[in-house]
């Protein structure tokens, strides 16, 4: 059982710091491999109002994310926009470039050593159930994963704002004739999508740790739950992310010899059973 | 009924060498007496261009977008590391059995890569590369995990120039093999075979009309840059003697895709220049700034994108056009 | 006139070695400076700085000029090597010095051995690296040096059944290795044994598995950054602790550029280790003090003290070898060397090149605000048994 409530979280957790490339990947197709230089912001600006101005875990971790989506805005105006047209490629080599520079700048402010975070003692510890032990910061990342994909979800699927998105993406030409402001919701989706990384990278640190090599150590696993969900969707992201958790978890447990291979094998078998991703809308790209 | 032999003047007429081509081709004579100090990084050079080579093959020509390359130069590498071992240090036949290895699991796993959009070949060629890895590092008695595999020794090459400090013999020897290679590559991309490759990349679904198997031919280049990059691994073993756990690892297959797209895609020269731009960037850069050099890398990057799409060679091809017009 | 001949060799050959010693001291270091070993690079470089900057930088009447190489990421040994040729071919250094990780030193030692230049490491850890080339010493440790104490120690201290958790890596399979060895030859028992992936974020299931076993402690090797960071604050999480559990380890857990990061948790924890910035000693109290003033941000790790020890010994070979950095001469100085270092009394093994230190067993403690690893037991001139 505690397995289970474990993969559960390992799962979360992974939604969360990917959720927001999922946004930007799938949903406006520019391929941000520089989704956790933005992750890394909030997680610093998360540590350091933590630590340095004593703010609230609660209220730091949404800074960090207040911050990352404020960067997110100011960087998409001045580069990322010119590059909506350009091959993924030319995204990828863009956004590694960006990935650069932020690790060295990271590096140049807050050197090169883990950064020290203190949970709020709500947030700690277990609370024991007959056959299951419930690790409270687990908990509370199953609690705001759930909610976050609820939220987004209904954004994107049930609002004005979401039917205008994907109008925007689908036809940019055919939105901007409806009058849509296509920039406008280009950049607030921009700025959903990075937020939503530093929120990532705030809540993440008590479990992966949080130091200037942070956007390209976690590369790979952002990619694999946006690739094996589906770009672009919420609900796909989400039950990979939970699968890919426990799967993990599972197998780490019961198989320990078995080590990395359990999530690469799960990945490329679920990539082969479904190419375009557990909800993958079809080639459409 | 008679049947006339298609027309491949337009081929050969690509074929044909061009002038700038030999100039480029007399720059690593000129390197070698005007960088004597550096044969070294210039070996390592040319071995990477290779592994460019091998990617701007089934990337630029066949559009097969892979985040794993690695796992065939990494293939190579500890092939010819084990063989070398094991005392047969031939250097010759150690790039055949890098090139068989890496060639042998390119095609098995070519029907994996087949399947899917950018983003699922992306990432099963990244799993792929991942599994090996773990292999290897699991595999720590015999290749040394993470440590790296010691005790490559190795003979002559042809039986005559012996691996020296300087470098010098693993500068011709990179050079000689990156150039026949490439020749090869010229070859294969300039024939009935190469166009083909370009079709697919550019409507898959139109060439099954014309009567090409896509799938076949898709294999088939996958297989021959499997085999490109288990040589580009083998010459890196083989020139420093050392196999690190690294040739197997991400970084390097997602730096080698820098090189490729900074460089140009879908042109051979483009492999190569990228290649060289890249690391005589991160090379300066790094010994102006031991510790940020990464900052301005990354700066050169950004801004290749922005001010110069398709590469450094579409930059040139452009400023070419430009300059005639 | 034979006489007047013979001064004006003299003199000439006063001249030469004047002229000859008056040349800069070319020191190559070959360090991670980038990448996800940057801290590494970061604290050897403090240590050597620190030396100079408190020693003067002209030795032996030769100028120091450092020469330093980034080879991130540190596990490419491609990079490293060709680092180490272009500062013999290009720089012209006199001396190799740094190198972290393994992979680096076992890469540049043929390096050292055919240019015939001598290889100074600072931090790589393997036990076979200095049998590597005649011309490799070593001023860090080894890492069956610092895990066999904390076996015996815990065979000693009432330790019956341990459950080992390593990572999947050449260090802690030979980590595993020897704790296994020394342990169980103590009378100790091994209940259970996971490799747990480099880079593994979550130890939930690993942890899970230990409190299913009920061992009486856990003994643990990871690489020091976020993976020890992570399974302390998982250890804590789950109680382990309360259930009776301890944790014993290699100290590079919990050295001084991670323990504020991995915060309380880390309280209790009982390790092997031969260097702590609480070490009770003249030596390393000047050492700390001048190194927290140079490097406010910093605190003095293991790293900081090879780099720092091996820069001073580069200076005292030098010194009896008139400034002459022959590799032959330079170590044949080097064996038998005895100085008191920050860390403690240490020696370099004449028979190996490698190093002879005191390993201390520690445990984490809070000395005023700051969490400590306070020494409370060790074992005097203690030699690498992986080469025994």
């Amino acid at each position: 059982m505690t397995i289970i409530f474990d993969g559960l979280a390992a799962g979360m957790l992974l939604f969360l710091i990917s959720v927001g490339l999922s946004v930007t990947l799938g949903l406006m197709n520019f391929v941000n491999l520089a989704h956790g230089a933005f992750a890394m912001l909030g997680g610093y600006v998360c540590a350091l109002l933590l630590a340095r101005a004593g703010v609230p875990f609660l209220l730091a971790a949404p800074a960090g994310a207040i911050v990352a989506a404020l960067a997110g805005v100011v960087l998409e105006r001045t580069l990322y926009r010119r590059l909506y047209g350009a091959s993924h490629l030319d995204q990828v080599l863009f956004s590694i470039g960006i990935n650069f520079m932020a690790i060295s700048a990271a590096h140049y402010f807050f050197g090169a050593q883990q950064q020290a975070i203190v949970l709020p003692d709500f947030l700690r510890g277990q609370i024991k159930l007959p056959g299951l032990d419930v690790g409270v910061y687990r908990l509370f990342l199953i609690v705001i994963g759930l909610t976050l994909a609820l939220g987004l979800q209904w954004l994107v699927g049930s609002t004005r704002f979401g039917a205008q998105l994907r109008a925007a993406v689908d036809n940019p030409r055919a939105a901007r004739g409806l009058g849509i402001n296509v920039e406008r919701i280009f950049t607030l989706t921009f700025a959903l999508g990075s937020g939503l990384a530093g929120l990532g990278g705030a809540l993440g640190i008590e479990m992966l740790g949080l130091d200037p090599s942070f956007p390209l150590k976690y590369i790979v696993s952002f990619l694999i739950v946006v690739a094996v969900g589906g770009s672009g969707n919420i609900k796909g992201s989400l039950i990979a992310s939970l699968m890919l958790g426990l799967f993990d978890v599972a197998g780490k447990y019961y198989l320990p010899q078995a080590g990395a291979f359990v999530i690469y094998v799960v990945m490329v078998v679920m990539l082969i059973a479904r190419p375009q991703g557990l909800f993958g809308r079809s080639a459409a790209k | 009924m008679s049947t006339t032999a298609p027309d491949l003047s337009p081929l050969r007429r690509a074929a044909a060498w061009k002038t700038p081509e030999l100039i480029f081709w007399l720059l690593p004579i000129a390197a070698y007496f005007l960088f004597p100090k550096s044969l070294s990084l210039l070996s390592q050079m040319a071995i990477t261009a290779l592994f460019a080579l091998s990617l701007d093959l089934i990337l630029g020509y066949a559009g097969i977008v892979s985040l794993g390359h690695a796992a065939f130069f990494g293939l190579g590498a500890y092939a010819a590391g084990f063989l070398a071992k094991y005392g047969y240090g031939d250097p010759l036949l150690g790039l055949a059995v890098g090139a068989l290895v890496a060639a042998i699991v390119g095609y098995i796993t070519s029907f994996l890569v087949l399947r899917g959009s950018d983003l699922t070949r992306l990432m099963v060629t990244l799993g792929v590369a991942m599994m090996l890895y773990e292999a290897a590092n699991k595999l720590t008695e015999f290749t040394g995990g993470v440590d790296g595999l010691q005790g490559v020794e190795m003979h002559q090459v042809i039986g005559l120039f012996g691996f020296d400090l300087y470098g010098k013999t693993a500068y011709w020897y990179s050079i000689g093999v990156l150039f026949v290679l490439f020749c090869l590559a010229r070859r294969v991309v300039n024939s009935p075979f190469g166009l083909s490759l370009r079709g697919i990349k550019q409507n898959v679904r139109r060439m099954p009309a014309i009567g090409a198997p896509v799938n076949g031919r898709l294999t088939a280049v996958y297989t021959l840059g499997a085999a490109y990059a288990g040589i580009a691994g083998a010459l890196l073993t083989q020139t420093t003697q050392f196999v690190s756990l690294d040739v197997l690892s991400f970084p390097r297959s997602a730096e080698l895709m820098l090189m490729l797209v900074l460089g140009g895609s879908g042109r051979l020269y483009g492999a190569l220049i990228g290649t060289m731009v890249f690391m005589v960037a991160h090379h300066y850069l790094s010994d102006l700034n031991p510790q940020y050099w990464q900052f301005w890398l990354g700066a050169v990057l950004v801004l290749v994108v922005l001010f110069a799409r398709d590469g450094v060679m579409g930059l040139a091809q452009k400023m070419i056009k430009a300059g005639k017009s | 006139m034979q006489l007047k001949m013979k001064v004006a060799a003299a003199a000439f050959a006063l001249l030469a070695s004047v002229a000859a010693q008056a040349a800069d001291l070319k020191i190559g270091v070959i360090v991670p400076m980038t990448g996800p070993f940057a801290s590494h690079g970061k604290q050897i470089m403090n240590g050597v700085k620190l030396y100079l900057a408190q020693n003067g930088d002209t030795i032996a009447g030769r100028k120091v000029q450092l020469i330093v190489k980034d080879d991130s990421p540190g596990t490419a040994g491609d990079a490293s090597k060709r680092r180490a040729q272009e500062l013999v071919i290009q720089d012209n250094v006199d001396i190799l010095a740094g190198f972290s990780l393994t992979p680096e030193a076992f890469a540049v030692a043929p390096v050292a051995t055919e240019a015939k230049k001598p290889m100074v490491v600072m931090n790589a850890a393997t036990s076979a690296i200095t049998t590597k080339s005649n011309y490799i010493v070593r001023t860090s440790m080894t890492l069956p040096q610092v895990t066999a104490p904390i076996a015996s120690w815990a065979a000693k201290n009432g330790i019956k059944k341990v459950f080992t958790i390593v990572a999947d890596y050449g260090p802690g399979h030979d980590a595993e290795g020897q704790f296994k060895k020394t342990f169980t030859a103590a009378g100790g028992e091994i209940v259970g044994e996971v490799r747990v992936p480099v880079g593994n974020p979550d130890f939930a299931p690993y942890l899970q598995k230990v409190k299913d076993t009920k061992p009486d402690a856990v003994f643990l090797f990871v690489p020091n950054g976020e993976m020890g960071i992570a399974f302390m604050k998982g250890f804590q999480e789950r109680g382990l602790a309360q259930a009776g559990i301890k944790l014993i380890a290699t100290g590079d857990l919990l050295d001084e550029d991670v323990l504020d990061a991995i915060g309380d948790p880390a309280l209790g924890v009982i390790n092997s280790f031969h260097y702590s910035q609480a070490h009770k000693s003249p030596e390393n109290e000047t050492f700390t003090a001048a190194y927290l003033k140079a490097y406010p941000k910093d605190r003095p790790n293991f790293m900081a003290v090879g780099g720092y020890d091996g820069m001073r010994l580069i200076a005292e070979a030098l010194k009896k070898t008139g400034g002459n950095a022959d590799a032959d001469k330079f170590i044949e100085a080097v064996k038998g060397m005895k100085w008191v270092s920050p860390r403690g009394p240490v020696t370099i093994d004449a028979a190996t090149r490698d190093i002879v230190q005191t390993v201390y067993i520690r445990k984490v403690e809070k000395v005023g605000n700051k969490l400590q690893n306070v020494e409370f037991d060790q074992v005097p001139e203690f030699k690498d048994p992986g080469k025994q």
